[in-house]
C-alpha cells in the first residue's frame, strides 16, 4: 500500500511538535501510517470512534481540561460531523485542528470518493474554517505549526487538508 | 420519578465533580437548583455530551466527571457509547434521564416509548456497570455506588415527561465555557 511512511512520519512529528498529545481517529487508507504511530506512542492518547462528530466532543473536552487535540479523519468523515463543528466548537468558541485526508482530487481512482472531493472546500468555506493544503513534504512542519497557532488565538477549528501528492506514492 | 428531584437529590456530591449536561430541560433544571463554576451545559450538539465527558475523563483521570444526558440524545451518538465501553474512563459517571420523549422540542416520543432499552445497549456495547433505575432511591444508591466506584457506570434513570417552562436562562453559553475552563484549570493547580 503505497501510503507515505515518510509524509506520515513528518506530519506526526510535526503534530508532537506543537503539543498533540490525543488523537480521535477513524481509520482510512491514507491515515494508517499516522493512527499507528499514535497508537504505539506512549505519550500520546489515542481515541478510535464510531463516527467522526464523536472527535468533536472529545477534543472540547479536552481542550477545555487543558489538553491539546488533533483528529484524523478523511474528507467524508469531515461532512459527517458538520453538526457537531457548527454546534458545539463553533459556538462554544473550540480550537480545533482537524487533519482531514483529502480524497476525491486529480488523480483519484475509486468513483465513490470523487462526490466528496468535490464539495469539501466549499463546504469548509460555507462554515468560514480557514484550510490550508498540506501537498508537499517541505511545508509539512510549518504549515501545521500555523494552524495550530491560529486555531488556539481564534479559538475556533481549523482544517489541514492532506492532499494526494503528500499522501500516495505511486508505483 | 422528576428529573429535577434526581438532580437535586445527588446535588450536593456533584460539588467534588466535574459536571456536563445535554441542553433543554436538563441544562435549565440544574441552574434552577443552582449553577456551579464546574458545571457545563452543552446548549446543542446533541449526542456530543458523552463525547466532551470522555474528552475530559481522558484528559483528567485526577477528576470525577458526571455526564447528564437524555435518551433524545443518547439516539443520536449510539456509536459513543461503543468509544465509552471501548475506553473505560474509570472515572466517568454516565447518567442518562430518559423520559422516552424529545420534551424540549415538542414531546414527540422516542424510540425508547416502544422498547428500546439504553442501559442493554450500553451493557452490549460492553460497558460493565449499565443499569436502569426508576425511583429516587434507587437512583441515590445507584448514584452512591458510581461515585464511590472506580470504573465507568451507565445509570439510565426513568423520569416523567416533565420540565420548565423555558429553556433559555441568563448564563450566556460562552461565559460558562471560559467559567468551566478556569475551574478545571484551577482544579489542576490545586490538586496534590
Amino acid at each position: 500500500m503505497p501510503v507515505s511512511v515518510s509524509s506520515s512520519k513528518l506530519i506526526y512529528q510535526s503534530l508532537k511538535d506543537v503539543g498533540v498529545r490525543l488523537v480521535s481517529a477513524l481509520p482510512e487508507t491514507w491515515l494508517v501510517h499516522l493512527i499507528r504511530f499514535a497508537e504505539d506512542d506512549r505519550e500520546m492518547q489515542l481515541v478510535r470512534l464510531a463516527k467522526e462528530e464523536e472527535g468533536v466532543g472529545i477534543s472540547a473536552g479536552a481542550h477545555l481540561a487543558g489538553v491539546s487535540s488533533a483528529m484524523l479523519m478523511q474528507n467524508h468523515g469531515f461532512l459527517a460531523s458538520v453538526n457537531g463543528i457548527v454546534s458545539c466548537a463553533q459556538l462554544y468558541r473550540i480550537p480545533l485542528l482537524m487533519l482531514i485526508s483529502h480524497r476525491g482530487e486529480f488523480g483519484e481512482r475509486d468513483p465513490w470518493q470523487t462526490e466528496g472531493g468535490g464539495v469539501t472546500i466549499h463546504v469548509l468555506d460555507a462554515l468560514r474554517i480557514p484550510h490550508v493544503r498540506l501537498e508537499s513534504p517541505d511545508h509539512v512542519s510549518q504549515r501545521i505549526q500555523k494552524a495550530h497557532t491560529l486555531a488556539k488565538s481564534a479559538s475556533r477549528p481549523v482544517a489541514l487538508l492532506l492532499c494526494r501528492d503528500l499522501m500516495w506514492e505511486d508505483a | 420519578m422528576k428529573r429535577r428531584d434526581a438532580m437535586e437529590l445527588v446535588y450536593a456530591d456533584l460539588g467534588r465533580c466535574v459536571v456536563v449536561t445535554i441542553m433543554g430541560a436538563v441544562a435549565a433544571e440544574l441552574q434552577s437548583i443552582g449553577h456551579r463554576p464546574n458545571f457545563f451545559y452543552l446548549q446543542h450538539a446533541m449526542g456530543l455530551a458523552s463525547s466532551m465527558g470522555l474528552g475530559i475523563a481522558l484528559a483528567r483521570p485526577d477528576l470525577k466527571v458526571v455526564v447528564f444526558d437524555g435518551d433524545g440524545s443518547v439516539l443520536m451518538n449510539l456509536g459513543g457509547l461503543t468509544t465509552l465501553a471501548r475506553y473505560r474512563p474509570r472515572n466517568l459517571v454516565h447518567v442518562v434521564f430518559d423520559n422516552e420523549s424529545l420534551l424540549s422540542v415538542g414531546g414527540f416520543p422516542t424510540a425508547t416509548s416502544t422498547g428500546s432499552d439504553i442501559a442493554a445497549m450500553a451493557a452490549a456495547a460492553g460497558v460493565a456497570r449499565a443499569s436502569t433505575v426508576t425511583t429516587l432511591d434507587d437512583f441515590r444508591a445507584a448514584f452512591d455506588d458510581a461515585l464511590a466506584t472506580d470504573d465507568l457506570t451507565t445509570i439510565v434513570a426513568k423520569v416523567e415527561a416533565v420540565g420548565p417552562s423555558g429553556y433559555v436562562t441568563d448564563l450566556s453559553l460562552l461565559e460558562n465555557r471560559y467559567q468551566f475552563q478556569r475551574y478545571l484549570r484551577e482544579s489542576f493547580r490545586s490538586s496534590p
